[in-house]
């Protein structure tokens, strides 16, 4: 008796599990099957080559490549901010701080990452851009920029967070040869610890990217919503994740074409996002091993 | 200057880096939250809770998207606990090492990936419209409880995983079978872990718009809503629509309704902080 409710309640908890590849097949198929309809309108050399997205217009364009640049341009800004800072917090951490400064500092970086993104989106539009507009003159209400260094600002967690991982990974003899050399802690960070957790701060920055590519309100708000092929940070331009927001706020009819653009423009979005975890992925287990 | 002098100064020069790079997001985000305290505090009073939206910025309230906040929170609560603790009971307790649960994992933490607003993607095409649901609350909470799900079970695995092996040792030497050494001994030795993943996916509904904006809820809903099949607006979506108003008086209601959003999610966080450290202190 027992033994029998024992494999059913088994059989309930695998269903719990299964039912997260269930999300993933749903995701894929959701976004596959409204691509192909979607191709079947709009040639894929056209969505690939066009330099132009104007699905909204009268005159439609469906080149992917401006809302592409908007996203790796507010990405890059973002990147360029937090990786530098969130690597220096990681050494910092690992290599220089005491035990009780870092527990104190940590949860309070987390809670970098724990503001809902709306609040930062009016941080960048009602704070960052009227005083870098006082700075660089020429700079826009809406750009990449000021979107792009708020969201450095929420990404630090996770570049510190992950690099430091890396960092405790490595053997303390390799730190006592260093120091035992005569090492400063500056050389032994920076000539043996950084060196040997290499390959996990690249998976950090892997990961940053892509939570970086799919952030949505703070570009939403604060980069504005004109695709534009430009590689400039000053001027508006708009992300992938922007361009559904903006659909989806609008009354575009479902079935229409301009109604499969968000879906196509997901589908980008969620290849890029995939290609980038799974390799970060990859690395983290390969570089865990190696340790172990 | 000598080279070990200069190495020494360069060592000292960067522990003044570290302090300052560890400090410079959270003095920014200090700043901001003043500038913002500034702008809104004065904004807040009785009325500000109790108002429905309107087009007069100095007559609108959170009313509405607090009560569908509240709504989408408990039943995103609802939907995800039970889906994500029996995931990773499975995944912890009964799945063999091999390929297939080697998948599931990879599969989770791929999930744990994805951008919020594909998951309304999601939403919007399989709970929206092939289910019928359209913009209500529950096509809402279905599609947060998919986007917490990865969270909840990454938690509840970790604190599962915490438990010791003696203390399931102790009861199967008892004649305990293994769902009851589960559901008598690991659960209940697991919940101080298993509830700080839930408060923090729960934080992290509380302030999720893109998503939902996608799966149809709106940004002006002069009602409260009663059922779960009632149309909704949550609070960052409120404060969205205020932000994207010219008018100054919207920025104001932006900046009070920030402070309350700011106040639920940091106190959810603070919570969470709390057991976690009392979840350590009580394990080592």
């Amino acid at each position: 008796m027992a033994r029998k409710s024992e494999k059913y309640i088994e059989g309930g908890l695998f269903a719990g599990a299964l039912f997260t590849v269930l999300t993933t097949a749903l995701i894929l198929g959701v976004l596959l099957y409204e691509t192909v309809i979607f191709f079947s309108d709009v040639s894929i050399v056209e969505f690939l080559t066009d330099r132009q997205w104007t699905p909204l217009f009268d005159e439609k364009h469906f080149g992917i490549l401006p809302l592409l640049s908007g996203t790796i341009l507010t990405t890059l800004v973002a990147i360029a901010f937090s990786v530098p800072v969130g690597l220096v917090i990681a050494i910092y951490l690992n290599e220089y701080s005491g035990r009780r400064f870092r527990s104190i500092v940590k949860p309070m970086l987390e809670m970098l990452a724990a503001v809902p993104t709306v609040v930062y989106g009016f941080f960048a539009l009602v704070i960052i851009t009227p005083f870098l507009q006082g700075i660089i003159p020429g700079l826009a209400g809406f750009s990449a920029l000021s979107a792009g260094l708020v969201m450095g600002i929420m990404i630090i967690p996770y570049v510190t967070s992950l690099s430091e991982d890396a960092l405790f990974a490595v053997p303390y003899s390799l730190r006592e040869a260093a120091y035992g050399m005569g090492s400063t802690r500056f050389q032994t960070a920076f000539r043996v610890t950084l060196p040997a957790a290499s390959s996990g701060v690249i998976v950090a920055i892997i990961l940053a990217i892509s939570r970086a590519i799919g952030e949505t309100m703070i570009v939403a708000i604060a980069a504005g919503q004109q695709p534009r092929l430009t590689m400039n940070p000053l001027v508006p331009i708009e992300t992938i994740t922007a361009y559904i927001v903006q659909v989806s706020l609008g009354d575009v009819p479902h079935n229409s074409l301009e109604y499969r653009t968000i879906f196509a423009a997901g589908i980008t979005l969620f290849a890029l996002t995939f290609l980038l975890n799974s390799m970060g992925n990859w690395l983290r287990k390969k570089f865990r091993e190696k340790y172990d | 200057m000598t080279n070990s002098g200069r190495n020494r100064l360069i060592d000292r020069a960067f522990s003044v880096w570290g302090v300052v790079s560890t400090f410079i997001g959270i003095a920014l985000l200090l700043m901001f939250i003043g500038i913002i305290l500034y702008d809104g505090l004065g904004r807040i009073n009785w009325a500000f809770f109790t108002s429905l939206p309107s087009r007069f910025p100095e007559k609108a309230g959170i009313y509405t998207s607090m009560v569908g906040t509240l709504w989408i929170v408990v039943l995103t609560l609802i939907l995800s606990l039970p889906l994500g603790i029996s995931a990773a009971i499975y995944l912890e307790e009964y799945a063999k090492k091999g390929r297939f649960s080697n998948i599931l994992e990879i599969n989770i933490s791929n999930l744990a990936g994805v951008p919020s607003i594909i998951y309304g993607l999601l939403g919007l095409q399989i709970f929206s419209r092939t289910m019928g649901l359209g913009g209500n609350l529950l096509a809402g909470a279905f599609t947060l409880a998919l986007l917490v799900l990865p969270i909840i079970i990454v938690a509840t695995r970790e604190a599962i995983r915490a438990v010791p092996g003696s203390i399931k040792d102790a009861s199967y030497a008892l004649g305990a079978t293994k769902w009851q050494t589960i559901w008598l001994q690991v659960l209940p030795g697991a919940s101080g872990g298993i509830m700080t993943g839930v408060i923090l996916a729960l934080s992290r509904a509380v302030g999720e718009a893109a998503p939902l904006i996608v799966v149809g809820a709106l940004a002006y809903v002069p009602f409260v809503p009663a059922s779960p099949m009632d149309q909704y607006s949550v609070l960052p979506i409120q404060i969205f629509n205020w932000i994207s108003r010219p008018q100054a008086g919207f920025s104001t209601n932006a900046a009070a309704g920030i402070l309350i959003l700011l106040a639920i999610t940091l106190a959810m966080n603070l919570v969470a902080v709390y057991y976690r450290s009392r979840y350590q202190r009580k394990s080592n």
